[in-house]
């Protein structure tokens, strides 16, 4: 890890098998974002294993300032990936969790050395689609125009700034629209939209805004938080724009 | 929540109703950061100076008792008159006996973080002094008698017109017009008046070199030079961490303090002070007193964790940066340091009892992090201070004063339920049944479906549809 | 005050000695790589100055007294503040001719001089010890002949600026002279003129100090 927090992630050979973690709100409300994200892998011809036994890295908790329940819950999962494989997670939030926050969580416990070396082997499924797998997409879609929404931890603690804009950028019929603030925060923040609900509403109305100057008729993200709380908004609004799932996104362009 | 809480939530909700607050903000940030980005266009050298500028803080604070004492010998042995501050009523304490001995009627400020920290200027005024901020948007907000709303730009949350209107009122000899050329005149003209006549001028200190005695303060008004040179008596006020080891540390810091503060290369004038006035010399002030406050920083110290919060060279690109700042104002955190650093200050500083709400007042989306000119971990200290606030102990003030037994509760059970595969596999499978029966107007619910949609459970879980397609599980 | 010195001391002393910190290595390189060759120093420091709407005036070692005179003259000045015991305040006594602004010398301390200067002043004149290009600053040390308001107080500063004297960074301008072993009274570097842009952002120049400053480049 660099001083500063963001991760920047060594070339590794591409792997025979992977772990999907699927994270607890993908397993809630996103899952036929998390079924698309494993069919993504395993196009590409990798063994896509997804423990039963997983549930949540404990974010909810940590940010919260709940730690030893974080603690609790991050530390049921590290049974369940005993492999040497990668764990690819279809969320920047959770995966910097894993392979940032985890270190710190788990810092002088008896299992801190095992928590180490799974955090070490979390990635991000964009990054890890882009820079592991090098996947090349033929775009199967009608012509559509979209646009992108960066969410916060992906960016700012994985270090994924172009790999998900790269990967929509190969699809010939879609025209991405980047957003005026792409990097601003959509006002999530997980507890903070119910614990602060109108500054949250400010800032998710002010995202919501620059997608609709966009014109675009989806905003695609890589996090489902975001996208929970976007989609939400507009459907709020009633603004004929559609929120959904990277992973979601790239399996109905490629796959019919 | 004591009474004594500052509501932040409740400021903030006012703030966010006021759209002409939003716009001058919104605008205002939107520049800022768009010209900081600028600044610091070459990746490898912004890379490079960060990590030399980080260095120089975590150099200074490896070894702040000893640089203390080096600082207040130098000084010393310069003429500088030094004095050592618990709390900011002794700080006060201190200032006043000063201007009572040499009987001080009118003092002078340039712009100091640390005298509003020590709420100087009232305090002054209850003993009769008339204490006079010079920087022009600290004297705009003194007219206005309200707050800074930012630490570098203090009336950032007023426009032109509502700038004119104040002085038509405040100002006798004003004329109403809002051009800013005239209105910054006119400012020149009273306050020109103010430092030929002041008895004492008040600044604060960016840094003080341990290795030469020797104050540093950037400004770009000259205002700071006015209050150091000319009244006879200068007293600078500085919190204990602007220590640095060597005079070489000055340049990278204060390279990294104007580029992230205000997106200038430097700042007009680098001010270095190391004496008063000597033998032979014709102006300056005859004497310079130095007044070190503490105020809870040898606290934060203690923790090696929390003491990054002293890093910090209060260049103020983190309320830029900060997307619930740029929504609701500085005047919504009542605090002096407002945003990410405030929110992570001030608990350290006032207590978690009156403070506690501040770690939350964050999204956790790291944008601060990101541009920190010296790498302090803000949002990994807020979710440290968010967890003393419901956990009793001693490292913060006020630890465990938030502390709710029916969140703990609530946490405790999620963290069972999550830890174990059965109870989690039962509960998901039940709320993907039930889930959606739950009315928007549940608590949390209510707050989310205000402006957005309900969320959707899904009919099955992803653990399901896995375990139906085939995916292996080992 | 001592107890609390004492208080403040051992409490920080305490609080390191239980968590020592290693901090990095500090890597001047950043700063010592940053280069402009020949002309390129002063062409910088002429467009970074420039850009906070500071001006310039090219002249020479034998015209420069001469040419400020001009130059005053044509700005409809009414006086120049000069330091008469500095080698350039000479060369002004003496070259000063007839007809244009009146020289005032900094002679008296500020308290008998303070009216005069914040009232009826209009310009005054200073040497620097050199510019920095990666800033666009004059390096200015206020001497017991050049007192530290002659730079503040008048509307317009002008600074002689030698074209030799030149430094790539603050960093080695100070390190090269060995400020550490011992710093002035008052050491400054100046950028501009006075500004603000506190007023909704906009820039306005002349808040307190000068309004216009004047580099008086030497060849």
């Amino acid at each position: 890890m660099s001083h500063d927090g963001t991760m920047s992630r060594p070339d590794i050979e591409r792997p025979e098998s992977v772990y999907f973690f699927g994270t607890c709100l993908v397993d809630l409300f996103y899952p036929e974002a998390g079924m698309a994200g494993m069919e993504l892998l395993k196009q590409q011809g990798v063994r896509v294993v997804f423990p039963q036994g997983q549930s949540c890295c404990g974010q909810p908790a940590y940010n919260s300032g709940y730690r030893e329940e974080a603690l609790k819950v991050a530390r049921a999962q590290l049974d369940y990936f005993p492999g040497d494989w990668p764990i690819v997670v279809p969320s920047g939030s959770c995966a910097g969790m894993m392979s940032k926050h985890w270190p710190d969580l788990f810092k002088g416990e008896p299992d801190e050395a095992r928590a180490r070396q799974v955090a070490s082997r979390v990635w991000e499924l964009t990054q890890f689609l882009v820079q592991v797998l090098k996947v090349k997409f033929e775009d199967q879609g009608p012509p559509v125009k979209i646009t992108w929404h960066a969410s916060c931890h992906a960016q700012r603690e994985m270090g994924v700034t172009d790999e998900p804009k790269a990967l929509l950028r190969q699809l010939a019929n879609v025209e991405l629209v980047e957003l005026q603030r792409e990097k601003e925060c959509c006002g999530f923040g997980g507890t903070f939209a119910v614990r602060h609900p109108e500054i949250s509403a400010a800032m998710v109305g002010d995202k919501v805004a620059d997608i609709e100057n966009t014109g675009a008729k989806a905003v695609v993200s890589g996090d489902c938080g975001c996208l929970m709380n976007i989609s939400g908004a507009l459907e709020g609004g009633k603004k004929p724009v559609r929120g959904v799932h990277i992973a979601q996104f790239l399996k109905e362009r490629t796959h019919g | 929540m004591g009474e004594t809480s500052i509501n932040f939530a409740k400021a903030s909700s006012a703030a966010l109703q006021d759209q002409q607050l939003r716009g001058n903000f919104r605008r205002a940030m939107d520049g800022l950061m768009s010209k900081r980005a600028v600044q610091f266009a070459d990746t490898a050298e912004w890379n490079g100076v960060r990590a030399l500028g980080a260095s120089v803080r975590l150099r200074a604070l490896s070894k702040l008792p000893e640089l203390l004492e080096k600082l207040e010998a130098n000084c010393t042995r310069n003429g500088i008159q030094v004095h050592w501050a618990s709390t900011t009523d002794e700080a006060n304490a201190i200032v006043l006996s000063i201007m009572q001995r040499v009987n001080a009627k009118l003092v002078v400020k340039g712009k100091s973080m640390v005298s509003e920290e020590m709420h100087l200027n009232a305090f002054l005024e209850k003993h009769g002094i008339e204490s006079l901020e010079s920087d022009l948007g600290e004297y705009i907000v003194q007219l206005d008698e309200a707050m800074p709303s930012h630490i570098i730009m203090p009336a950032i949350h007023m426009n032109t017109k509502q700038i004119a209107h104040l002085f038509k009122q405040k100002i006798k000899e004003a004329e109403y017009t809002e051009d800013v050329a005239q209105l910054t005149d006119l400012a020149r003209r009273v306050l020109r008046k103010k430092f030929a006549t002041a008895d004492v001028g008040i600044s604060g200190v960016n840094m003080a070199v341990a290795e030469t005695g020797t104050l540093c303060l950037v400004e770009n008004e000259g205002n700071g030079r006015m209050s150091t040179t000319v009244p006879p008596v200068h007293i600078a006020v500085m919190g204990l961490e602007k220590v640095v080891e060597k005079l070489e540390d000055v340049p990278p810091v204060i390279s990294l303090l104007t580029r992230s503060a205000t997106a200038q290369p430097i700042t007009t004038y680098v001010n270095m002070i190391s004496s008063p006035r000597k033998e032979g010399e014709k102006d300056g002030p005859n004497e310079i007193h130095l007044v070190i406050l503490d105020n809870g920083r040898s606290g934060i110290y203690a923790d090696e964790e929390l003491r990054n919060t002293l890093r910090c060279i209060r260049c103020g690109a983190c309320m830029n940066h900060c997307p619930v700042y740029t929504k609701v104002g500085g005047h919504a955190y009542q605090a002096p340091y407002p945003g990410p650093i405030g929110s992570i200050l001030m608990p350290q500083v006032e207590g978690l009892e009156k403070r506690g709400e501040l770690p939350h007042a964050c999204t956790m989306c790291n944008a601060c992090v990101e541009i920190c000119p010296v790498k302090i971990p803000i949002v990994e200290i807020m979710g440290r201070l968010r967890s003393e606030a419901v956990h009793p102990g001693d490292a913060v003030r006020g630890a465990g004063s938030h502390a709710s037994k029916a969140e703990a509760m609530v946490w405790k059970g999620w963290s069972m339920t999550y830890a174990s595969p059965l109870a989690y596999q039962f509960a998901t499978a039940l709320l993907a049944k039930l889930g959606n029966a739950a009315p928007a107007s549940l608590p949390l619910l209510k707050e989310w479906t205000n402006v957005r949609s309900k969320p959707r459970f899904a009919n099955r879980t992803l653990h399901a549809l896995a375990r139906e397609k085939g995916i292996p599980d080992v | 005050m001592s107890e609390s010195r004492n208080a403040i001391l051992g409490k920080l002393r305490a609080g390191r000695d239980a968590h020592p910190l290693t901090p990095p290595e500090s890597d001047f390189a950043v700063l010592r790589n940053k280069r402009w060759e020949g002309a390129e120093r002063l062409e910088r420091i002429r467009r970074m100055m420039e850009a906070v709407h500071t001006e310039f005036l090219e002249t020479t070692e034998v015209d420069w007294p001469a040419d400020v005179q001009a130059f005053l003259k044509a700005q409809g000045t009414r006086n120049l503040l000069f330091g008469p015991a500095t080698e350039a305040g000479a060369r002004l006594s003496s070259e000063w001719t007839e007809g244009g602004p009146e020289l005032v010398p900094y002679a008296d301390r500020v308290e008998t001089f303070k009216e005069r200067l914040f009232d009826g002043i209009d310009a005054g004149i200073t040497t620097t010890l050199g510019a920095i290009a990666d800033t666009g600053s004059l390096i200015v040390w206020p001497t017991p002949e050049e007192p530290r308001l002659m730079s503040l107080v008048p509307h317009m500063h002008l600074a002689l600026l030698r074209a030799d004297a030149l430094y790539d960074t603050f960093w080695q301008a100070m390190t090269e002279n060995r400020w550490a072993d011992g710093m002035p009274t008052n050491a400054l570097l100046i950028s501009g003129p006075s500004k603000t842009a506190d007023i909704e952002q906009t820039l306005a120049y002349g808040v307190h100090g000068p309004k216009r400053l004047v580099v008086v480049v030497i060849r």
